[in-house]
C-alpha cells in the first residue's frame, strides 16, 4: 500500500550488513578477548593515542594501525624520503638537497602547499574542483593588475584581497551550479577549468601576454617579496621559537586539561616526542634557510616569507577544518551526507561555501605563484592544466580521501612539498627532451599509487566506500 | 485528559490508567494516488515499548515518519501530552521530545562516537567546538544506558560493530531530553549477541521512562521487549493492546490477513469508520 516500496527516507536497508557482515563478526569475535588481549584487529582500528598510557604502548599501537591499513602520512614521508635520496643521486654534482634547491623547493611547495590545502576543503566533501588551477591563476593576475603603476595602483593587501574575493566568488558560482542543480562537480570544474583558462589569457592581455611587478615600487615590491623575500637569519630563529613554544605550550595545555576533566590524553611522553619533533623539523628548515645561498657578490639568507605565510594558513585551516561546525559538517557530509542531511546540515549550502572558499584560498596560491616566478605572470609561466593535476595529486598523496570525508591541512602542506621536490627534481636532470614528459608523467605516477593507496586502505577499512 | 477520554477505545482498550505520551487519531495519509495510511490510531505510553508489526508496504515506515515529521497527514489529529501538535518537521518533533532511529542509523562512519552524538547540535565555546565538554556528555549518556562495550569514545564509527553502532544511534537519540524514541528496525542485520545488546538497550531506555516504539518484522523482538503491540495491514490498524493479549500466531494472522481466529479486529482500528 505504501508508496515506493515502502521507504525513500529510511532507504539503503541493504547497505550496512552487506559489506561489513564479515568485518562485524570478526569484531565481534575480537571484542569478545578484547578485555584479556587486545587483539591486532580491533586495536587496529582505535586512534592509538586513545588506549595508549605509555610510550611504548603507543608506538606499538601505531604500528599496529599501519598495518590495519590506516597509514596516516607514513606513505607520504616515506615517499618524500624516496625521492630525496633518489634525486640526490640521479641530479648532476648530486645537487639536489643543496640548500638553495632546498629553498627553491620550498617555494615551489608553498604554492602547491596552499592550492593542495584548498582542493582539501572540497574533497573532503566527496567533491573535487578541477578548476583551481585556472582560478588561482586568475586570482595572481588580479592581484598584480591591481598594484600596477601607472593603473589601479591599489595598496597591496587590496589588491589581494579583492583577489581572493574574486575568486571566491567564481568558486561560488560553480558551487552554486553543482549543488542546487544537482551536476556533478565533475562536469562543472571542468567547465570551469576551460572558461577560465580561456578567461585567463584575456586578462594576461592575449596569448603571448603577461604582467609584471616594478619591484622598485615599494607596494609592489611586497606582493614580489611574499615567497622572494626573506626574514634576517636572527629572526628566523626567533621565528621558530616563537612557533614551537605556542604549538609546544597549546599541545601541552591541551593534555594536562583533559587529564584533568577526566579525559584519557595521550600520555606525557608522547605530547614531548611530539614537540621535540615539531622543534627539529623548523630547527632543519630554518637552518636550510640560513646558510648563505647567494653569490659571492650578494649574500641571500635568512627564511623566506612565504614559510611562515603557509604555516599560518594552514593553521587558520586546521582550526577551521577541527574546531568549528563548519569544518565539523564538511567532514560529515564527506562521511554520510544522509546524516548530515539528517543532523540539519544544509547541504547545499556547505557545498556552495566549501567551494567558494576553495577558490579563495587558491587565489592566495596564484598569488604566491607570481611572485614565486619573480613577480611576472605570462602565459609561459601560467600552465592552468599542470597545476591543477599537480593540486589534485598534492592532496591525495598527502592523505586526502578522494572519497571525502578524511584529510587534513597538514596533508596538503606534506603533499604539496612532495610535489613540489618531484617537479623540480626532474627540472634539475638533463634529460633534453624527456624533461617537459616527465615534469607529467611522474606526478601522474605518484598521483595513481596514492589514489591507489587511498583505495586499498578504505577496502581494509570497515568503513564502506559507498557514497561517494 | 479529556482528549483521551473522548477518544476512541483504543486507549481504554489497551487497559491503560496513564494518558499516553502521543495519541494519534484518524490519521490518513495519501500519496497521490496511494493511499498509505486509513484512519490510524495509536497510542505510545510512557514507560511502554510498543512494537508496530505490519508486513512489507502496510505503512510502518509511512506512519512512523509522519510521528517523526517527515509526513504530514492528510487528515487526523495528534495529540502529545494530552495537547494537540502539528509536527511539520523533524524539527519540530526534536522540539517536542521525539527522537526517531532510522534503520540505515544515520552516522557517518568517519566521525567518532562523540562527533556522531552531538552531529548538529554542537556545543561552543568561544565560538569554537568544546570538545571536553561534549566527550563527557557523551560518555555520560552512555553510561547511564550501559553501552560499555566501546573500548573508547573517540574511535570512528567505522570500527564499531553493529550492535555498538545501534547503540551509538539510539544514544544519540535519546541524550536530548527525548521523551519518544522511534526505531525503525533496530535488529535487523545484527547478530545474535548484538540483538541481546540492543534488546537490553530498549528495555533500559523503558525503565528509564521513556516511551519507545519499535517498528521490526521479528516477531521474537517484539514480543521479547514488547509491552504493547499494534499490527498495521494495508494502512489500517487491525490490532492495537498490551503483548500479553496476542500471540504469534495471532500477530502473523493480523500482519497477513487484517484479522485473526475470526475476530474481525481490535476496536482501535475500526472506530474511525472513515473507510
Amino acid at each position: 500500500m505504501a508508496p515506493d516500496g515502502e521507504d525513500p527516507v529510511t532507504a539503503d536497508p541493504g547497505q550496512p550488513p552487506a559489506e561489513t557482515a564479515h568485518a562485524r563478526r570478526r569484531q565481534t569475535e575480537a571484542e569478545a578477548v578484547a578485555l584479556v588481549a587486545a587483539p591486532d584487529m580491533s586495536v587496529a582500528d582505535v586512534p592509538p593515542e586513545l588506549l595508549a598510557q605509555t610510550l611504548g604502548q603507543y608506538l606499538r599501537a601505531s604500528w599496529l594501525r599501519v598495518r590495519g591499513g590506516d597509514s596516516g602520512v607514513l606513505p607520504v614521508l616515506m615517499a618524500m624520503v624516496v625521492v630525496a635520496v633518489v634525486f640526490q643521486i640521479i641530479t648532476p654534482e648530486h645537487a639536489f638537497l643543496r640548500p638553495s634547491n632546498l629553498v627553491y623547493i620550498f617555494g615551489l611547495s608553498t604554492v602547491y602547499m596552499v592550492l593542495a590545502i584548498a582542493e582539501t576543503l572540497v574533497l573532503l566533501i566527496a567533491e573535487i574542483d578541477l578548476s583551481v588551477g585556472a582560478v588561482a591563476l586568475i586570482g595572481g593576475v588580479i592581484a598584480f593588475k591591481l598594484v600596477q603603476q601607472p593603473g589601479a595602483d591599489w595598496p597591496w593587501l587590496a589588491a589581494i584581497l579583492a583577489a581572493l574575493v574574486a575568486c571566491g566568488v567564481f568558486g561560488a558560482l560553480q558551487g552554486i551550479l553543482s549543488a542546487r542543480l544537482k551536476i556533478p562537480s565533475f562536469i562543472v570544474t571542468l567547465g570551469g577549468f576551460l572558461l577560465f583558462s580561456g578567461i585567463l589569457i584575456v586578462v594576461l592581455g592575449g596569448a603571448d601576454g603577461s604582467v609584471n611587478l616594478n619591484t622598485s615600487d615599494s607596494n609592489q615590491a611586497v606582493i614580489y617579496d611574499l615567497v622572494q623575500g626573506t626574514i634576517t637569519p636572527v629572526a628566523s630563529w626567533i621565528l621558530l621559537v616563537v612557533v614551537v613554544g605556542g604549538i609546544g605550550t597549546a599541545l601541552w595545555l591541551r593534555a594536562a586539561s583533559r587529564r584533568r576533566q577526566g579525559l584519557v590524553a595521550p600520555p606525557k611522553s608522547v605530547t614531548a616526542v611530539r614537540i621535540v619533533l615539531v622543534a627539529i623539523v623548523g630547527a632543519a628548515v630554518v637552518a636550510v634557510c640560513t646558510v648563505n645561498r647567494g653569490t659571492s657578490l650578494k649574500s641571500v639568507q635568512g627564511l623566506p616569507w612565504v614559510i611562515p605565510i603557509v604555516l599560518v594558513v594552514a593553521a587558520v585551516w586546521t582550526l577551521v577544518l577541527e574546531r568549528t561546525r563548519f569544518g565539523r559538517y564538511l567532514y560529515a557530509i564527506g562521511g554520510n551526507p544522509e546524516a548530515a542531511r539528517r543532523a540539519g546540515v544544509s547541504l547545499a549550502g556547505m557545498r556552495t561555501w566549501a567551494f567558494a572558499l576553495c577558490s579563495a584560498t587558491a587565489g592566495l596560491g596564484g598569488i604566491l605563484l607570481g611572485s614565486f616566478f619573480y613577480g611576472e605572470y605570462s602565459t609561459n609561466t601560467a600552465d592552468p592544466g599542470q597545476l591543477v593535476l599537480y593540486t589534485v595529486a598534492a592532496a591525495v598523496i598527502g592523505g586526502v580521501s578522494l572519497f571525502g570525508g578524511r584529510g587534513k591541512a597538514l596533508h596538503g602542506v606534506l603533499g604539496g612539498l612532495l610535489i613540489g621536490g618531484i617537479a623540480y627534481g626532474v627540472s634539475l636532470l638533463n634529460l633534453g627532451s624527456l624533461s617537459t614528459p616527465l615534469q607529467y608523467i611522474l606526478p601522474g605516477g605518484v598521483l595513481l599509487a596514492a589514489v591507489l593507496i587511498d583505495v586499498l586502505s578504505r577496502r581494509g577499512s570497515t568503513g564502506s566506500v559507498t557514497r561517494v | 485528559m479529556t482528549e483521551v477520554n473522548e477518544a476512541p477505545a483504543g486507549a481504554s482498550s489497551g487497559g491503560e490508567d496513564a494518558e499516553p505520551l502521543l495519541s494519534m487519531r484518524g490519521i490518513d495519509k495519501h500519496f497521490g494516488p496511494v493511499q498509505a495510511l486509513y484512519g490510524v490510531n495509536l497510542d505510545l505510553y510512557s514507560g511502554k515499548v510498543t512494537g508496530l508489526c505490519g508486513d512489507n508496504g502496510a505503512g510502518k515506515s509511512v506512519l512512523t515518519r509522519t510521528i517523526a515529521g517527515a509526513h504530514q497527514p492528510d487528515h487526523g489529529q495528534i495529540f502529545f501530552e494530552g495537547k494537540p501538535v502539528h509536527i511539520r518537521s523533524t524539527r519540530d518533533a526534536s522540539a517536542l521530545g521525539i527522537e526517531t532511529v532510522y534503520q540505515d542509523l544515520a552516522l557517518a562512519d568517519n566521525l567518532d562516537i562523540v562527533q556522531n552524538m552531538f552531529l548538529g547540535r554542537e556545543r561552543l565555546r568561544h565560538g569554537l567546538l568544546d570538545e571536553d565538554s561534549m566527550e563527557l556528555a557523551a560518555a555520560d549518556t552512555l553510561k547511564t544506558l550501559r553501552v560499555t562495550t566501546v573500548r573508547s569514545i573517540r574511535q570512528p564509527v567505522a570500527s564499531l560493530s553493529g550492535g555498538q553502532r545501534q547503540s551509538v544511534a539510539v544514544a544519540k537519540a535519546v541524550m536530548w531530553n527525548s521523551k519518544l524514541v522511534l526505531l525503525d528496525e533496530p535488529t535487523a542485520a545484527l547478530g545474535v549477541v548484538q540483538t541481546r545488546q540492543v534488546l537490553d538497550l530498549i528495555k533500559r531506555l523503558r525503565d528509564q521512562g521513556l516511551a519507545v516504539m519499535v517498528i521490526s518484522h521479528n516477531l521474537n523482538d517484539v514480543f521479547e521487549v514488547a509491552d504493547r503491540i499494534a499490527v498495521l495491514y494495508l494502512g489500517r490498524m487491525v490490532a492495537d493492546g498490551p503483548a500479553a493479549g496476542f500471540d504469534r500466531q495471532s500477530v502473523v494472522e493480523y500482519m497477513t490477513t487484517g484479522a485473526a481466529n475470526g475476530r474481525p479486529s481490535e476496536p482501535a482500528a475500526s472506530a474511525s469508520g472513515e473507510v
